[in-house]
Parts: structure tokens; sequence; C-alpha cells
């Protein structure tokens, strides 16, 4: 009985583990977007569901892999995200009353995107197929899928690639700069709003390769972006919003709480431990774990 | 209000009542939404919990306990729903206000997952409620629900009335404006805030105590549908936040355009619309048509 406990133990965290490093990569474009510049863009997730969709598309019409289906797009987010936030600059936060005004502009984007989606797209569940999907690697006795070895692993490429980028280029840096003191950043020369225009354009990148990830792992369909609302900014705000290390370490930790309770306690409430992790962390710890 | 009284007399279309309902429905949501978006700036984006906890809570009256009296299950429904607006504020007004907004969304999908769950009330199935052949006083039962709605709204919108020009009003406009001044102001900052989310979830569940009535099959996914939480929130925006005209307003407007949209284009092309209205306003007529016509009176005047 002890065994079997432990295997099922075993299996719940390497899964946890797997998916962490996962919601690290689509939770990272947040922690720029609403870690770093503030911008409470609860339209994240459904960027990543549009990312899942292009994905689906060029992966179904020309069989392309879903790993270079989320790569090749993301130029094209990049700019989308440049003309969401020029009309969020313009509209809100020139303005200063960023708060009510911009969160119902984001939702309302949310909800554009999700509707437009299921007009396109109808609510069936869509996937993408690639050799790779519906294998498993066997290492010491454990079994890790590829469908979520291969996220894990671009994932924390991913969120690697763009802390040496914040921290070692003149860009990332100025990112970084922006949020701790634009006006410093002014008199060094740099414009504080072309700096927080190309980071918002950045977080938005992201999502394509985040959307490709998640449809490696799963079918999609446009309200699943929903459940993720609470699980990116629970990881962006127990991380220390705009720690991208920091991140990274609170999406494993939400991966495998959320796969120790759905083994535990039950599939339909994993979504929820997100959301309570986000609660807890707000009411013990805002800062977060790495927060400044 | 009165000529739709009267009207109703002479109307024998059931369609007129059927659209009407929802109108008014939205017309209480919209309001109650707005006592805690407008009034105090606590964005809920999970209007569908309150909404579909008190039509669940009448369901229950009526299927298990059998209960049909309309009072008694408009007032379960506001009861229920207003303890989880107390509840929710508890936990999670102290903190800023977009956590709020994303713990009311979190709500709307731990409870529709809690409610598919829950064999007692359908799960995922749903259940049937039985309308009652005979209505008091009105002939046919959809007659009376739109008359009770229209007393409703009625009610809600006095209620909105009531706190807009009461010390309340003050209280709350001085939390939206800037919450830590009027803390420092000596404003009870939080017992205004529950007052809030308490009476706008009361409003709402008692929005939803007719509907399983209305639609005589409640099931999860369309009592938790995003649309009550978006046009909620969009009729308000687009009437004007400010006073209790901008909701009914924005309610009259968009649910008449939706009901005739539904029947000529189709249901999600009507959504489509109603997301473009919503950020085109939000963008462009921030204070909401109730603005826009202060605007132009004050340039008349001028």
């Amino acid at each position: 009985m002890g065994s079997k406990f432990m295997e099922l133990l075993l299996n719940a965290v390497k899964d946890g583990l797997l998916l962490g490093g996962f919601y690290g990569a689509i939770s990272v474009g947040l922690t720029i977007s609403f870690g770093l510049l503030d911008v409470v863009n609860i339209a994240h997730p459904i960027f990543i569901i549009l990312g899942s969709y292009i994905a689906y598309v060029l992966n179904s019409t020309w069989g392309v892999d879903p790993l270079l289906a989320g790569l090749l797009p993301a130029p094209l987010f990049y700019w989308l995200g440049v003309a969401v936030y020029r009309v969020y600059y313009r509209s809100f936060e020139r303005r200063g009353e960023e708060s009510l005004r911009g969160l119902v502009f984001f939702f309302g984007i949310l909800f554009l995107i999700e509707v437009s989606l299921i007009i396109t797209y109808g609510v069936d569940y869509r996937l993408v197929s690639a050799g790779y999907i519906g294998r498993s690697l066997d290492l010491g006795g454990l079994s890790f899928a590829y469908r979520l070895l291969v996220p894990f692993l671009a994932g924390s490429l991913l969120t690697l690639a763009l802390f040496l980028f914040l921290t070692r280029s003149f860009y990332g840096k100025a990112i970084m700069g922006v949020s701790q003191d634009r006006f410093a950043l002014q008199l060094m020369g740099a414009d504080p709003v072309k700096i927080k225009t190309i980071a918002f354009g950045l977080s938005i990148a992201t999502t394509s390769l985040a959307g490709a990830l998640l449809i490696i792992i799963g079918p999609v369909e446009p309200s699943v972006g929903r459940v993720y609302i609470g699980r990116v900014f629970a990881v962006v705000v127990l991380g220390g919003m705009g720690s991208v290390g920091g991140t990274l370490v609170a999406a494993i930790i939400v991966g495998v709480a959320e796969s120790l309770t759905s083994i535990f306690v039950g599939p339909a409430w994993s979504e929820a431990v997100s959301f309570a992790l986000l609660l807890l962390a707000l009411a013990v710890r805002p800062s977060g774990l790495f927060g400044r | 209000m009165l000529a739709t009284l009267l009207s109703q007399r002479f109307i024998r279309n059931q369609y007129f009542f059927f659209a009407g309902y929802v109108i008014l429905q939205y017309v209480i949501l919209a309001t109650a939404w707005n006592i805690l978006g407008g009034y105090t700036g606590y964005v809920n984006f999970g209007t569908s919990a309150f909404f579909a906890l008190g039509a669940y809570s009448a369901a229950i009256l009526i299927n298990k306990l059998g209960v049909s009296h309309f009072l008694a299950l408009v007032v379960a429904g506001g009861l229920v729903s207003g303890l989880l607006g107390l509840g929710i504020g508890y936990l999670t007004l102290r903190l800023r206000g977009v956590f709020f907004s994303i713990a009311t969304l979190a709500l709307a999908v731990v409870l529709q997952t809690a409610i598919i769950n829950w064999d007692y009330v359908g799960g995922a199935r749903g259940i049937y409620v039985l309308r009652p052949k005979e209505a008091p006083f009105f002939g046919h039962y959809v007659e009376f629900l739109f008359i009770m709605m229209v007393l409703l709204s009625l009610v809600s919108v006095g209620v909105a009335w009531w706190i807009e020009n009461s010390w309340v009003g003050r209280g709350l406009a001085a939390i939206r404006d800037n919450e830590e001044a009027a803390e420092c102001m000596g404003v009870p900052i939080l017992k205004l805030k529950l007052f809030a989310t308490t009476v706008s979830g009361i409003l709402m569940g008692v929005a939803g105590a007719p509907f399983p009535y209305y639609i005589t099959y409640l099931e999860p996914s369309s009592a938790f549908n995003l649309d009550y939480a978006v046009n909620s929130l969009a009729m308000p925006m687009i009437g004007g936040t400010t006073t209790w005209i901008g909701p009914v307003i924005g309610a009259v407007l968009l649910g008449t355009a939706q009901q005739l949209a539904t029947v000529t284009i189709s249901s999600h092309l009507n959504l489509l619309l109603v997301g473009v209205i919503l950020v085109a306003f939000v963008v462009l007529a921030p204070e909401g048509i109730v603005g826009l016509a202060q605007r132009l009176r004050r340039r008349k005047l001028s």
C-alpha cells in the first residue's frame, strides 16, 4: 500500500514539475506586462489561445511542427502587442485613470478574441499532431510523456532566454529600469513609452509560443483560456511581480500543487488550486517569493 | 414604467414578454453591477456566479422543497447571493482592485465546477423546472414573470437611487476616487465596500431567482454563461457608471439591440458586437451616454 502511494506521489510530483515548466512559459509574458509594467493584461491567456489556434492552423494545413508554428508567428504577435499597448497607453495610462477602465478594456479584448475564435472555429476541441506526441520517455522507472516534456523544455528555454535578455541586453535592462525608476531612465536618454511599448509587444510575442506549447499538451477550445487567468496571475504574483526567476519557481510550485490536487482530490478541483494559492499569496506575502 | 404596465394588457404577443423579461433582467444585473463597479470602483467579473446562485437556490426550493411562492424564491435567491457577496468581499476587498476582479473570476470558475460536480442539483445534466399553469392576477405565467420583473427592476433602481443620494453613495464615491485618501479622512471603507458587494450580490441573486421558471431547464453552462458578466459590465459602461440612469439606459439599449440581433443575425455575431461596442466605449467615451449627454448640455449652456 505504501509503495503504491509513493508511486502515485512520485508521478504527481513529476507531472507537476513538467507542468510547472510550462506554466512558467505561459506566465513569463505576464511577468513583463503586469509585473514590470503594471499593465493589468487580463487578456493574456486569450492571446495564448490565439497562439494555440494559429499553431493548429499551421499544423493541420501545412504540417508545420507545433514548436515552429509557435515561433514563426511571434513577430506578428509582437506587433499586435505594440498596437494594443498604443491604444491602451493613449486611452488610459496617459490620463492616469488606469485601474477601472484599463481592466475593463482588457476584459473587452479578452471577450472579443474569444468570441471571434468561437465564430471562426466553433467550440470543438482542436489539437495538433507531431511525431513525438503520444510517446513517452522512460527514465529511471518513471515515464515522461513527450507532450509534457517538450513544453517543459521549450518553456524553460524561453524563460531562460527572457531572463538573459532582461538582465544582459540594453533594451532588456531598459525595461527593468523603466519599472523601477522611469525618471532616471529619461535622464539617460531613453524614451520610457517606447521601452514600455517594446516590453508589452514582447510579452504578447511570448504568447505565440506559449499557445503552441499549450496545444501540444492537450486539446484546446476558446473558453480554455479562462482557467488560465488564475494560473498566470497566481504564478506572477507568487513569483514576485517582475522576477523571471521567481516566475519559474512559482510556476513549479503551482504545477506541483495542481498535480497533487488532481491525483489526490480530483481533477475538477485542480483549477481552483491556483486561485487559492493566489489568494494565499496576496493575504500572506503580497510581494511574492522574490519580490522587490 | 407605467406605460409598460398598461401596454401589457393589450399586447398578446408572447414573444414581447420573453424578450422584455431578458431586458428587465439586465436592468437589474446592470444596476447591481454598477453599485460595486461604477459607484465604488471595484470591477466584478463574476456576475454569473451570483446570478446562477440565485437561480439554483430558487430551483432547489421549487424542485426539492416544493416551494413555489414567488416572493419566497426571490428572497431566497437574494439572501444566498448576498451571503456570497459578503463572503467574497470579506476575503478579497482588502486587496488591490485588480486582484478583487480576478478573485471574482475565480469565484465563477470554482462555483461552476462545484455545481457541475454536485448531483443534488443535477450536475452537468441540469434540472428541469415545471412552470405553474396559473398565475395570480394574470393569465399566463410568463406575463406574471414579466410584471414581477418590472417590479423587481423598480426596486433595484430604487435601491441604487437611494444609495447614490445618501451618505453611503458619497462614501463609495470617495473610495472610487482615492481609496487611501478616503481612509485617511475617516471613511469606513471596509464596511462600505462590504455593503456594496453584499447589496450587489443580493440584487444579482434577485435577478436570478425567477430564471428557473422562465427558462424551465437550468444547467450550469447556460446559468454561468460569460454573457452575464460581459453584459452586466458593458451596459453600465455604455450607459454611464456614475448614476442610476446609466445602467438602465445601457440595459435597455444594449438589451434590445441584442434581442433584435439574436433573431436577425447569429447569436455569436451579436456577442462580437457587444465586445466591440464595449471596447469602443471604454476607449472613446468612458463616461458613457450619460456623460456624453452632460457634455452636450454644458456646451449648449455656455
